[in-house]
């Protein structure tokens, strides 16, 4: 599972990679529920790029006329307490919901491959130091984690990445470094070695790329935990701060006393948040079931 | 085993104290202390009442100075004033502390009971509907947030009852009581049980394929002897480990849920303590939840060495 090669993965499973096409098709033949997975995701991505095309209202403008008003030909999800459009206000918190977790997710695994790859590389007090660290860090549950570090940092757009960035890194790291730690005992790290290549050529161009496969399998899973803390966080009041429409947040204003009067505010956000992550999840899933062969039947 | 014993625990006190420190910190980078909050409420502020306030509270002092005064009354379990209710801290996490533990109690024991059996059937009928259906309820239990499955089911009680199970202290009865816990529990054990479940399933296929497996099947051992004796004692040792981490993610679930099911336990407490920068009870309250974290990791390690006799420690 070391080497990321999709195509040697693929025609090791049978399929035609002289074509791109013949890959994309074993895929979806192969994985047909990665490839739903990979398809909702690509419809949420693309809502929430084209937004203003596929929305009437504004998701900010406030109408008195419409407060609660239930799901109709007009409102087609319904409108919340202020009058604002439900479904305009999905499809625009998908930009606010999917950046923030993307970039939380970035984020986190960027600095959790340079901490693994370093600690894993170097060792000896660098990889003491960051482990205790990064084991301090894991003796709290993360949303506990990331709910401090949203607290201390203050509610905005970019301190919410932070808070659920930080808690990702130590995830991400020790995989990393465990990746690490069985790569540079191979033979081709030693030829490097060998052929007096320097240290942090190897780290580099050698170990790095192998252990792009085990990232992508963690980074697709994360994604979905990066939202689900999102819309945590957005829900108890600490996350995305007003007005953005944030799907987390559209749930707490709407919370309790809604789902005796007003259940369409409570059920469509979540709607969205469960499809999304279903999507990640299930693309997740083949995506590991590809790369790490121990599990193909 | 004795050496490693001491060193696992040093490491632990170790952690422990690193965790105190970051928290602290963390806590004093935060904008804005109770004193802010209580003057931003009542609209006018008079600087000499704000000092008096702060005085009071010790957030003069220097940052060193305050923490040296909160682990030293610690260590002397001494946990300091709730900011908020002015009662000692201690009194404020105490009576919470066995709701929070029910709630997770019987969410872990739903999601084992739930998940183990699911995760067999679904690794031995492999690539069947059934797999695929049970893999896709699993996989739906993981994409849910907590607080919206629990949300979707207070609906399901006004649609069907007309009320919502409301939490109180001196419940009626034992199935009374076993209800009221029992709901917002499946709410964020479902995930859990979802979790434990594919996790059984993964493990269970590597064991499956093992060369122990295909002697005791050609032997001539039943298959329902295979799957649920041979295979799943073995496949179960990752299965603990997640148990483990999955007690104190539920921690995390339970903040949300019981905010859902305005349920008085630890964890919505802790989100109330932190929007009042209530500084001694989040403090108490994330020390607290370190520990419990710490001590459940260290007894699945030890649970490991005797669950797996080629695992031993220290030598």
């Amino acid at each position: 599972m070391s080497t990321l090669d999709f195509n040697a993965e693929l025609s090791a499973a049978g399929a035609n990679v002289h074509s791109r096409w013949g890959a994309v098709r074993f895929f979806i033949r192969r994985y047909p529920l990665g490839a739903i997975g990979a398809v909702i995701m690509a419809i949420f991505v693309l809502a929430a790029v084209f937004a203003p095309f596929i929305t009437v209202y504004d998701p900010l403008t406030t109408n008195a006329a419409v407060s609660l008003a239930k799901p109709s030909a007009t409102h087609w999800l319904g409108c919340d307490f202020m009058g604002r459009d439900v479904y305009s206000r999905i499809i625009y918190g998908a930009r606010i919901s999917l950046a923030v977790s993307m970039g939380s997710m970035l984020l986190g695994s960027s600095i959790g491959v340079t901490l693994g790859l370093l600690s894993g590389y170097l060792l000896g007090w660098f990889d003491l130091i960051t482990q205790r660290f990064l084991e301090m860090m894991q003796s709290l549950p993360l949303l506990v984690m990331a709910i401090i570090m949203a607290a201390a940092l203050g509610p905005s757009l970019h301190n919410t990445i932070l808070a659920i960035a930080i808690p990702l890194v130590p995830y991400v790291a020790r995989v990393i470094r465990a990746n690490t730690l069985s790569l540079r005992e191979q033979p081709f790290v030693e030829a490097a070695k060998a052929i007096g290549m320097s240290e942090r050529r190897i780290a580099l161009r050698h170990v790095l790329p192998n252990t792009l496969a085990p990232l992508i399998v963690l980074a697709t899973a994360q994604l979905g935990s990066t939202i689900l803390t999102e819309s945590s966080l957005s829900f108890l009041g600490l996350g995305v701060p007003e007005p953005h429409p944030s799907w987390g947040r559209m749930l707490s204003e709407s919370a309790a006393e809604y789902v005796r009067t007003a259940p369409w505010l409570v059920i469509f956000p979540g709607l969205a948040i469960s499809f999304v992550v279903f999507g990640t999840n299930l693309l997740g899933d083949a995506l590991r079931d590809l790369l790490d062969p121990r599990q193909r039947s | 085993m004795g050496a490693y014993l001491v060193r696992r625990f040093g490491l632990m006190l170790l952690t422990l104290f690193g965790i105190s420190v970051l928290i602290f910190v963390l806590l004093r980078l935060t904008p804005g202390n109770i004193a802010d909050i209580l003057f931003d409420a009542g609209g006018y502020v008079d600087p000499a009442d704000k000092k008096k306030i702060e005085h009071d509270l010790g957030l003069d002092k220097s940052i060193p100075v305050q923490y040296a005064d909160w682990i030293g009354g610690l260590l002397h379990g001494d946990l300091g004033y709730s900011y908020q209710t002015e009662k000692p801290a201690l009194d404020e996490i105490l009576p919470r502390i066995p709701i929070t533990a029910r709630l997770a109690g019987i969410a872990l024991t739903f999601s084992v009971l739930i998940g183990v059996p699911l995760g067999v059937i679904s690794a031995v009928k492999q690539n069947t509907m059934l797999d695929y259906f049970l893999r896709v309820v699993s996989l739906s239990g993981l994409s849910m947030p907590a607080f919206w499955l629990g949300l979707l089911i207070l609906m399901g009680f006004v649609a069907y009852f007309g009320t919502i199970p409301i939490y109180s202290d001196q419940p009626v009865g034992f199935w009374n009581t076993l209800l009221m816990y029992s709901v917002p529990a499946a709410a964020v054990g479902f995930r859990s049980s979802a979790l434990m479940m594919r996790l059984t399933r993964s493990s269970m296929l590597e064991v499956l394929r093992q060369d122990y497996i295909r002697t005791a099947r050609s032997k001539g051992a039943p298959e329902v002897a295979i799957n649920y004796y041979h295979a799943l004692k073995n496949a179960l040792l990752p299965v603990i480990t997640v148990i483990g981490i999955e007690a104190a993610f539920l921690l995390g679930g339970l903040i949300v849920t019981e905010t859902v099911f305005n349920i008085p336990g630890v964890a919505r407490f802790l989100v109330e303590a932190i929007r009042w920068r209530d500084y001694p009870m989040v403090q108490n309250l994330v020390m607290f939840i370190a520990i419990v974290v710490v001590t459940i990791n260290f007894a699945i390690d030890m649970l490991y060495a005797a669950v797996d006799p080629r695992i031993k420690y220290g030598n």
